[in-house]
């Protein structure tokens, strides 16, 4: 008897469980004071982890901060957003690689009213290319926080040497110095990049764009079998073949090409300027203080780096907390903020900071030189404009790791060019 | 007989229309002492239900349609045009079929007979025996993650430690990792390091519990070592082994960690050691085709499912 009871009393408590387990999902609802904010590892949000008190005592909202590295930050933003959660509401994103995918989801909220509703915040002040980025069908969905342009890194002492007295103006200037310094040097690349397939593409393009050649054409078709492309591809992969380091890997990013420059292994180094902290940093480099920078080298069509947005904050349409995350993010992109981001080495995406002395007082002299050049001359993508760039980054990359290989560039540039048309059309049908 | 025990059981069975609470209780323990075999059941098979069941049941339906980008967007069913699309992609997925069964392959062969030749002489106690089990157990217990890290930098081809002492013996640089023919046999390598100690413990374990009399008998007859290893301890110990392969093998034909920490997404730009589950994550995190994704994480389940009834019926057949 005893025994029925209990299992009577046990049904009641797990039908009881499963209840109260039901009521669990609706918890946070209307808005809270406090604001969820994802963000990227980037010097961008150390500085701005350190002022947020300020925010706090401001506002009298609490501001709890996820950070990540790019790749883990992409995946976790495919599973929550993927599943409508709530749970985070501003994001910090990369606008070219995924603001059309994330837009066209409908991730991202309209920003449109918020962005002109505060005068002195200054909407008009963002610049025009960084702002297209963020711009999905005539609405804002983002403001850019962080720009980038292409420069060449370069070690003074090692040119010195090899009695070259300016950094190359050109890349036929570029190719001779990497391989005078390579074959003075047994131990030294004359030349290092980025070499994975996909990772390579962004800072591939400002080699395209120099030789006349970009990813699409002016009719939209895919362009990288033309003359100039395969001029590009095989001039890249001929570079860090022949003068890159021994038993170079073909899936370097970043942090991997850095470390041989910042190890003092290369001599000259193409990457974007937003990272130039991690060479010029005594703790992080050991070539700190004979580091240079110079203006990305003229090909046939001139010098033409990228000039793009790489990070924006946005806020998640499945917020319920949208008005206090606007309040973080009007913030975090003030001009004062914006100007005290960029004299802390971080380039931003307002007008005001490049005309204000302050804001460009604490380049190195020569960096700012070659930001001021890619400025003017720059090219607002580093990569296929399109909404699955994952994909369409492997396809375009392929032609550069093949050169890098040593193989028939022509061929792989055709081949290519087939796979990225075919990609396109089924985008858009 | 009615049950009155003073336990009363509160929540929904308790209404407000003035219904005894007592006689109510008591009817339902009589409803679940009829069903007593479903009753006890029932967590784990909701338990299966929702965790096993429910996600396979919806992966299967995935792979029919053509999600893509959000899984909350439109998509449309097609049927099994992915699974056509995926069976004849010779440029991604058969290539990825073979990297799995080579990795898993050769894997599994160098860890098995590495591991019974550690297991042996292991078996009968020696001084110091106890550093020796811990120092052979250590890669077991190190997070994969972390090993794919160390490996990596190890393997580095300009300041990694293993050309440094290459370098040392006269042997020039090595491309490890970076080179595109020796990526996947780098790979088995530190799988084969960090899981053949699994292997020496489950037939370590098999071997303690072999009885002795065989082993006597050999020995009287005049068996040589080799004779008594190949003819008694190894037919004795065969379903040891085969559990072994068994558990080894399910978890190599999924490795994902090691394979990621070394080489990243896609398994390196030529896709040196891109398998089936690398080729399957990428498809889902990075391209966001859902519904392709879902077809090859089907087909990849068919073949462990393969693989392991094959190999569970060789264990009935020892």
């Amino acid at each position: 008897m005893r025994r029925r009871s209990i299992i009577g009393t046990s049904l009641a408590v797990i039908v009881a469980m499963g209840l109260a387990a039901c009521g669990d999902g609706g918890g946070a609802s209307g808005s809270s004071d406090t604001v969820r904010v994802t963000l990227a590892n980037h010097v961008w949000t150390e500085n701005i982890k350190k002022v947020l008190p300020e925010f706090e005592q401001q506002t009298g909202l609490k501001v709890e901060v996820t950070q990540l590295g790019e790749d883990q930050l992409s995946d976790q933003y495919n599973v929550k957003l993927n599943a409508g959660s709530d749970d985070i509401d501003v994001m910090m994103y990369r606008p070219l690689q995924e603001g059309k995918l994330f837009a066209k989801n409908k991730y991202l909220a309209d920003l449109s009213e918020k962005v002109k509703s505060n005068p002195e915040w200054d909407f008009a002040d963002f610049q025009a290319g960084p702002m297209a980025a963020t711009t999905y069908e005539g609405k804002v969905v983002g403001v850019p926080i962080i720009t980038e342009q292409e420069v060449l890194y370069y070690r003074k002492d090692l040119l010195a040497k090899a009695g070259l007295t300016a950094p190359p103006k050109t890349l036929e200037e570029l190719k001779a110095a990497a391989a005078k310094i390579k074959a003075a040097e047994p131990d030294v690349a004359g030349f290092v990049a980025r070499t994975g397939k996909s990772a390579a593409v962004t800072q591939f393009s400002s080699f395209l764009y120099s030789f006349g050649g970009d990813f699409v054409d002016d009719s939209g078709k895919a362009a990288v079998n033309s003359e100039a492309a395969k001029q590009a591809y095989a001039y890249y992969g001929e570079l860090i073949r022949e003068y890159g380091p021994a038993n170079v890997s073909t899936d370097m990013s970043w942090p991997e090409a850095m470390a041989i420059f910042t190890q003092g292994k290369a001599a000259f180094y193409t990457e974007a300027n937003s990272l130039y902290k991690n060479a010029t940093d005594p703790a992080k480099s050991k070539v700190s203080d004979t580091v240079g920078f110079a203006p990305f080298p003229a090909g046939p069509a001139g010098s033409k780096p990228y000039n793009i947005p790489s990070w924006a904050l946005g806020i998640n349409a499945a917020s319920k907390n949208q008005s206090n995350a606007w309040k973080f993010i009007e913030w975090a992109t003030s001009k004062e903020q914006t100007l005290a981001q960029q004299k802390s080495g971080v380039p931003g995406a307002r007008a005001s900071v490049w005309s204000n002395p302050e804001g460009t007082a604490s380049f190195p002299k020569d960096l700012a030189d070659a930001i001021a050049a890619s400025t003017k001359n720059g090219v607002g993508h580093d990569r296929p404009l399109v909404v699955k760039v994952a994909q369409a980054r492997e396809i375009v990359g392929q032609p550069i790791v093949d050169a890098i290989a040593g193989k028939d560039v022509a061929a792989s540039a055709d081949a290519a060019n087939e796979a990225f048309q075919k990609f396109l059309d089924d985008e858009t049908k | 007989m009615p049950s009155l025990t003073p336990t009363r059981t509160s929540g929904p069975t308790r209404t407000s229309s003035g219904v005894n609470p007592v006689a109510e209780s008591s009817a339902l323990s009589r409803w679940a002492n009829t069903h007593l075999k479903w009753l006890f059941a029932a967590p784990a098979m909701t338990f299966v239900a929702v965790m096993i069941v429910f996600p396979l049941a919806w992966t299967v339906y995935l792979s029919l349609t053509d999600a893509e980008g959000s899984v909350r967007a439109e998509s449309e069913f097609v049927g099994v045009q992915n699974y056509i699309d995926v069976l004849t992609d010779t440029d991604r997925f058969w290539p990825a079929v073979l990297r799995t069964v080579a990795f898993t392959g050769v894997a599994l062969l160098f860890e098995v007979v590495l591991g019974m030749a550690i297991a042996m002489l292991l078996w009968r106690p020696f001084r110091g025996e106890k550093w020796v089990r811990v120092a052979i157990l250590m890669p077991l217990v190190a997070t994969p993650v972390a090993v794919g890290m160390m490996w990596r930098l190890i393997y580095d081809p300009n300041i990694g430690l293993a050309n440094q002492v290459l370098g040392l013996l006269g042997i020039g640089p090595q491309p490890w990792l970076a080179g595109r023919h020796t990526a996947l046999p780098t790979t088995i390598f530190i799988d084969v390091w960090q899981w053949t100690p699994m292997v020496v413990l489950i037939l370590l374990a098999g071997l303690t519990s072999l009885p002795d009399e065989p082993q006597e008998a050999a020995l009287i007859d005049g068996a040589s070592n080799w004779q008594r290893f190949r003819h008694v301890t190894l037919p004795l110990l065969m379903p040891t082994v085969i559990v072994a392969i068994l558990l080894r093998g399910i978890d190599a034909l999924k490795t994902f960690d090691i394979l990621y920490a070394t080489k990243g997404r896609g398994g390196g730009s030529f896709h040196e050691v891109e398998t089936l589950n690398v080729y399957a994550y990428g498809l889902s995190f990075d391209y966001n085709e859902y519904g392709v994704s879902s077809t090859v994480l089907i087909l990849f389940f068919l073949i462990i499912i393969g693989s392991m009834w094959a190999l569970a019926s060789r264990k009935k057949e020892a």
